[in-house]
């Protein structure tokens, strides 16, 4: 018991060590500082500004202004459920759901093992693993807009374009890439995926490492072959950093916007419009003119799909996760 | 982290790599793949940073070449001279520098006072903080954008003020998070130490807490720029006067009005800076700190 502790009682006295029970008369900054003395505002004030002005701010704000209608003219108005309805309405809309889809999945079937291959591949190189990852890597860091215009350059429909080039040695295309509906999607699926599978190969590797080495030993004296090796314990052992990156993916993949932008700007014939594509047309286009409402409703349609998803993903891969 | 053992093996056992048959069909595998991430990773770059110093002529007939029929240097003085890519460049350059202060100032303070003063009601502010981790950035994407139209008390408009990308930088909660948590497991000993000796709360975050920290505030900074100079829709928004337009923006623009040649240097410009930091910093970028680390936790 604390009799001769005279400060306020609470978790600020619960805390101090042994050394300053020594000297019960000094009340030291730190303990007063929790409290929630004047310092420790001072120190949280950057992020509680910043935060409270760039982040709750503007989210509270996008739920209040899916149902308004806002221009920056006149001011906001609530028109209840319209601004869904109108974006449900939008014939667009389901082209752009179904490339955003049909987007996502060519990027699973595309990147989704490829990382993975790569990684168990490199984890068993033994000298020069550092260049085999940082060549790995090398992609993430080209800025994102300059690797969109370099593969466009690459996919020039001509004859000369560095892709058909390569492609007629063998006697394939030309091929009109970017212009022909049917081909442009895998075409931006192909550079997102390039320009993304670095960082996942270094996930796979840092995971890789985790992997307790007694298991394949075990394995080996049960005359364990080395697929065997890979199926019964490498997988299982990387499945918690699998379901990750899978469910990780799929959020990154529905929220695609650069390549369908910069590549085709939607086209050809709205092949390439995606989800966010048709956010960015509806707040900022002209043709469209400023429909803030429509966009933060599509927005936030967005949002709660993929919470649904992650939720009811973690819900159904709870118990593989965990045994 | 990772002991020594386990990289000691890997799959394959270490009695296998004795046998002239595996080692020889690993070596194999290793050399194709070694060829394939040199064409993947390392041949567009380099395609790239041959095509900024040819002609437009050749690179549009014989895009693979090994040589140009002439060298034309031309093109880097063309487009950092003529094109103005000197002037995205400082652009993308002060946008980063501005990003990366706003975004440690955040995160040290901030984590600092979570993790070290700890104030009763810590717990549920970075509840809060953490939370907005969970919301996809197209949710902000219009809100934000008339946030910094008519911010609040500013009472005039942040559009084309390079405040519009610095500010919303900062409210980055993974940074925060990095902080808290390195803050939180440095040694309580050393805080005890420096309160007896009649240390303060802001001379315990100046000399104690941000020297003993060095690790983690080099991997944001690192991760800051990199995501700045990557930034692309955002300040695409923001900055609609082409003036103050870091590269990123003003490139897809450039394509429509200048020559092929200079515009492949600009390009190759735009990727010195980051490829550079990651060849510095590699080991940085490689051990899945800023990625990994998150996923693992």
């Amino acid at each position: 018991m604390t009799t001769t502790d005279t400060r306020p009682a609470g978790r600020s006295g619960a805390r101090v060590g042994p050394r300053s029970a020594a000297r019960p008369g000094r009340r030291g900054p730190l303990a007063w500082a929790r409290g929630g003395g004047p310092h420790t505002l001072l120190f949280l004030l950057p992020m509680l500004l910043v935060f409270a002005v760039f982040s709750w701010l503007p989210i509270g704000r996008a739920i209040l202004m899916s149902f308004q209608q806002t221009n920056l003219v006149t001011d906001p108005a609530f028109v209840g459920l319209e601004n869904f309805q109108t974006v449900l309405a939008d014939p667009l809309l389901w082209t752009a759901v179904k490339n955003t889809l049909y987007f996502a999945l060519l990027a699973l079937l595309f990147g989704y093992p490829v990382p993975l291959v790569a990684a168990l591949l490199m984890s068993e190189v033994r000298r020069l693993r550092g260049l085999f990852s940082a060549l790995a890597y090398l992609p993430v860091v080209v800025p994102p807009v300059v690797a969109v215009l370099l593969w466009k350059i690459f996919y020039d429909a001509g004859p000369e374009g560095v892709f058909n080039t390569l492609l007629g040695h063998v006697g394939l295309g030309p091929y009109a890439w970017l212009q022909d509906a049917d081909i442009a999607m895998p075409a931006l699926v192909l550079e997102a995926t390039w320009a993304a599978a670095g960082g996942t190969i270094i996930i796979y590797l840092a995971a890789l490492t985790g992997v307790d080495p007694s298991l394949y030993e075990a394995a080996e004296i049960d005359g364990a072959g080395i697929w065997h090796k890979i199926w019964h314990i490498t997988l299982p052992q990387l499945r918690g950093v699998l379901l990750i990156t899978f469910i990780l993916q799929i959020i990154g993949t529905a929220q695609v916007f650069l390549e369908p932008f910069l590549f085709t700007d939607g086209g050809p014939a709205n092949a390439t419009v995606t989800v966010l594509l048709l956010i960015y047309r509806y707040a900022f286009t002209s043709s469209l003119g400023g429909d803030y409402g429509a966009a933060t409703a599509l927005s936030l349609m967005l949002a709660l799909v993929l919470a649904v998803f992650s939720v009811l993903y973690f819900r159904l891969t709870r118990s593989w996760s965990s045994s | 982290m990772t002991g020594p053992r386990s990289a000691d093996r890997g799959v394959i056992a270490p009695t296998d790599w004795k046998r002239p048959s595996v080692r020889w069909s690993a070596r194999a595998v290793h050399g194709a793949l070694l060829a394939a991430l040199i064409a993947v990773g390392l041949g567009p770059m380099l395609w790239l940073a041959k095509a900024a110093v040819t002609p437009t002529q050749d690179t549009l007939r014989k895009p693979l070449a090994l040589w140009p029929s002439g060298l034309d240097l031309a093109n880097l003085v063309e487009a950092w001279t003529r094109v103005e890519i000197d002037k995205y460049f400082f652009n993308t350059v002060a946008l980063a520098a501005g990003a990366w202060a706003v975004q440690l100032l955040v995160a040290t303070t901030g984590g600092y006072a979570l993790a070290v003063l700890r104030p009763r009601y810590g717990k549920a502010l970075s509840g809060i903080v953490l939370a907005t981790l969970f919301v996809p950035s197209v949710v902000l994407l219009v809100p934000l954008y008339l946030t910094v139209l008519d911010p609040p008390l500013l009472g005039t408009s942040m559009l084309n003020t390079f405040w519009a990308v610095w500010l919303p930088a900062g409210a980055n909660a993974f940074n925060v998070l990095l902080m808290q948590r390195f803050f939180a497991n440095l040694p309580k000993e050393v805080f005890e130490a420096a309160r007896v000796d009649g240390a303060g709360p802001y001379r315990l975050f100046w000399s104690i807490v941000l020297p003993m920290s060095r690790p983690i505030i080099g991997v944001v900074s690192v991760f800051a720029v990199i995501a700045s100079w990557k930034d692309f829709l955002w300040p695409m928004l923001v900055l609609p006067d082409p003036n103050l337009q870091p590269l990123s923006v003003r490139l897809p623009a450039l394509q429509r009005f200048v020559e092929l040649d200079v515009f492949l240097a600009a390009l190759a410009i735009s990727t010195i800076i980051p490829v550079a930091l990651f060849l510095a910093f590699q080991r940085m970028f490689l051990s899945g700190a800023g990625l990994g680390g998150a996923i693992k936790g």
